[in-house]
């Protein structure tokens, strides 16, 4: 590969990262497409129950994001999360697991595809009430700045949470409190079937930040490394100078709302989607690294080997994990003593 | 010393800020204004805003933020102005904060106290005069905790904030300027979930909690001098869990019970304790279970609250005819 060898544009100057970085970056993005992938297989064999909806298109947002943040930093998100859970450090086996409903899930299967919560990784549930979750944010901001502490909390929206009361209720808390979290609306235009023009006045959802006195920029969602650095100065704003951010990231999911309308089909054409899937995060940022050459095609076909790998060990572990005991039905309510 | 029930929900918080400053005041106008009610007068000047916060009017942000303040590990005790403005953060509580245990299978908990005026008492209108405490108690992973005087108001309040769990606590509006009772400067803590017998009797059994405990009271002494009965009297302190021992063994000592309660009758608590009684008593039942409740209608007030909260003559009527069947 002629490219790998012009020493005038090197890999890292180029892209920005260094080849380890561009590895993590290409093989958590392949892993949460493979892990969704699977689960959708599942979902169709019968054995993930309820709805099941998949963040497939949407890689680069929780990747990216999830990238620039510490370990100790906290992420909360909606019901579409399987991503940013996995991007920030959950097990995929567990995860699996906890789709499956078993008693190795990451909520001993209780929780579900909605509701993965890992506190071993910050990662503090998916939540299945549109906008609900956005003061549990802003409560987590104050309370690590009431402790002293210097983590940041990232909260993952949707642009259907925005004409929920909740939204502004926190963007105004977290502004007035001066709370560091990072408000990331995932916007792919799509409030389950309803367009953002059929559902807001102002469709530039980041420019709600300005009412605020909020820093707010719109981002590719659909450019892991523009993600990144957009991500990166709101982290720093957040940590340093205990600023809120609103980023608003522009992405598009290639399936349906849920596995009830997986294609999607009702409220977009289908040039629409296609036109859409020309921008896939993970085909772009392969195509850029090689470009880059800041990995090889051998590299990125070892990352894929491992990450499928690594999937089918996941579904193997959820299909062997046993049902919950039914005595585990009633635990859990109360702190027992 | 001698404190009404403001004075005593406002010294339990006070000590407990003092004791573990993982504990925070927030609501509407708690801080510099001190509480519509005053229970938080003067906390703020002494612990400062960052503990005793004056939120927004956004009832959802301030359930929403104490349970991600929960989560991280402080102990926020929020006021709602009044019960009747939960149902903007209804869900809150409901959705997340009593789940939030059994979702993550005990990995998060809430340990937070809901604070809220309920109840009729102080001629004023819809939505500041209901008694809700049937919705909180219908949900499983709340605890519903309602005082019957400022000695009990201020050791309950104190165990609620130290409970592992999220504690809703109904503060009777009637009763904040009703008396004044002798409350011990040491923290005195008392059991969530245990019911109280506070007048001991073999005739009858009189239920109830909150401000109709001194209606209970009052019927009580009624029924010994005009009627020579000797009711029983059993303060709920706690409606859900609750203490379904405690009913069970006073209703198979005196046959008979009326269940007194300010919320609405149909669906109310009543009927779970009339249930309750019935399967674990059932054989030692003279008469059927009365309840004397709120009418099914939206609360009437102020001109009509006399004649929507029950009184004495009403708790009288139906003991009487209990104890004639």
């Amino acid at each position: 590969m002629a490219r790998r060898t012009d020493v005038r544009k090197p890999a890292a100057a180029a892209l920005g990262v260094d080849a380890a970085t561009a590895r993590r970056l290409l093989a958590d993005m392949m892993l949460i497409r493979r892990f969704e992938e699977k689960a959708a297989e599942s979902y169709a064999l019968g054995k993930i129950g309820g709805f099941l909806h998949l963040s497939i298109g949407e890689e680069a947002v929780a990747d990216g994001a999830t990238s620039v943040l510490r370990p100790d930093d906290y992420a909360i998100s909606t019901y579409r999360e399987h991503g940013h859970c996995l991007a920030k450090g959950s097990d995929p086996r567990r995860a699996m697991a906890e789709l499956y409903g078993r008693r190795d899930g990451l909520c001993k299967g209780k929780g579900g595809s909605m509701h993965l919560f890992d506190r071993s990784v910050n990662f503090l549930g998916g939540h299945a009430i549109v906008g609900a979750h956005l003061p549990l944010a802003a409560g987590v901001g104050f309370a690590i700045k009431y402790q002293g502490g210097d983590q940041v909390v990232v909260c993952y929206f949707g642009d259907g949470a925005v004409p929920e009361g909740e939204f502004h209720e926190a963007m105004n808390l977290s502004a007035l409190w001066k709370l560091p979290v990072i408000w990331i609306c995932e916007n792919n235009r799509y409030a389950m079937g309803t367009s953002i023009e059929r559902a807001l006045a102002q469709h530039d959802i980041y420019k709600f930040g300005e009412v605020y006195g909020i820093p707010a920029e719109p981002m590719d969602g659909m450019d892991v490394l523009a993600v990144r650095t957009t991500v990166a100065r709101a982290v720093e704003r957040a940590r340093r100078d205990k600023m809120p951010s609103l980023l608003e990231a522009r992405t598009y999911r290639f399936r349906g709302h849920s596995m009830r309308d997986p294609a999607g089909a009702v409220y977009r054409t289908k040039e629409e989607v296609e036109r859409e899937k020309l921008r896939d995060p993970i085909v772009l940022f392969h195509a850029r690294v090689l470009e880059t050459g800041a990995l090889a095609e051998a590299d990125v076909r070892a990352i894929e080997k491992d990450v499928n790998d690594r999937i089918d060990e996941a579904v193997a572990f959820a299909d062997a994990s046993p049902e919950p005991p039914l005595e585990w039905l009633l635990t859990d309510i109360f702190k027992e003593d | 010393m001698k404190l009404n029930m403001v004075k005593a929900l406002n010294l339990a918080l006070r000590q407990e800020m003092e004791r573990d400053r993982d504990v925070l005041v927030l609501g509407e106008d708690v801080g510099v204004d001190g509480g519509v009610f005053r229970v938080t007068e003067d906390l703020q000047r002494r612990f400062g805003s960052q503990r005793v916060i004056d939120s927004p009017l956004a009832e959802a942000a301030i359930i929403g933020a104490s349970v991600g303040m929960a989560l991280y590990g402080l102990k926020p005790v929020c006021e709602i102005q009044f019960s009747g403005f939960a149902f903007q953060c209804f869900h809150q509580i409901e959705n997340h904060a009593a789940r939030y245990r059994q979702r993550s299978q005990g990995r998060f908990h809430c340990a937070m106290v809901v604070r809220m005026p309920y109840g009729g008492g102080v001629r004023a209108l819809e939505h500041h005069s209901e008694s809700e405490e049937q919705f909180y108690a219908h949900i499983p992973g709340l605890k519903m905790v309602i005082p019957s005087g400022p000695r009990n108001a201020r050791a309950l309040l104190v165990s609620a904030i130290r409970d592992p769990d999220p504690v809703i606590f109904f503060e009777a509006k009637g009763l904040y300027h009703a008396a004044r009772e002798e409350v011990p400067d040491d923290p005195e803590m008392m059991p969530l979930g245990r019911a109280q017998i506070v007048r001991e009797g073999r005739d009858l059994t009189l239920i109830s909690y909150g401000a109709m405990l001194r209606v209970a009271r009052e019927a009580a002494d009624t029924l010994a001098q005009e009627d020579g009965a000797e009711a029983e009297v059993i303060d709920l302190l706690t409606v859900a869990p609750l203490d379904r021992a405690t009913l069970a063994a006073s209703v198979q000592k005196t046959g008979r019970a009326v269940i007194i309660h300010e919320a609405p009758q149909s669906f109310g608590p009543g009927a779970e304790i009339a249930a309750s009684i019935m399967e674990r008593a059932f054989l030692s039942l003279e008469a059927p279970i009365k309840r004397v409740a709120a009418y099914d209608v939206p609360f009437v007030g102020f001109a009509r609250e006399r004649a929507t909260v029950p009184d004495v003559p009403r708790v009288l009527a139906a003991a009487r005819e209990t104890l004639a069947f």
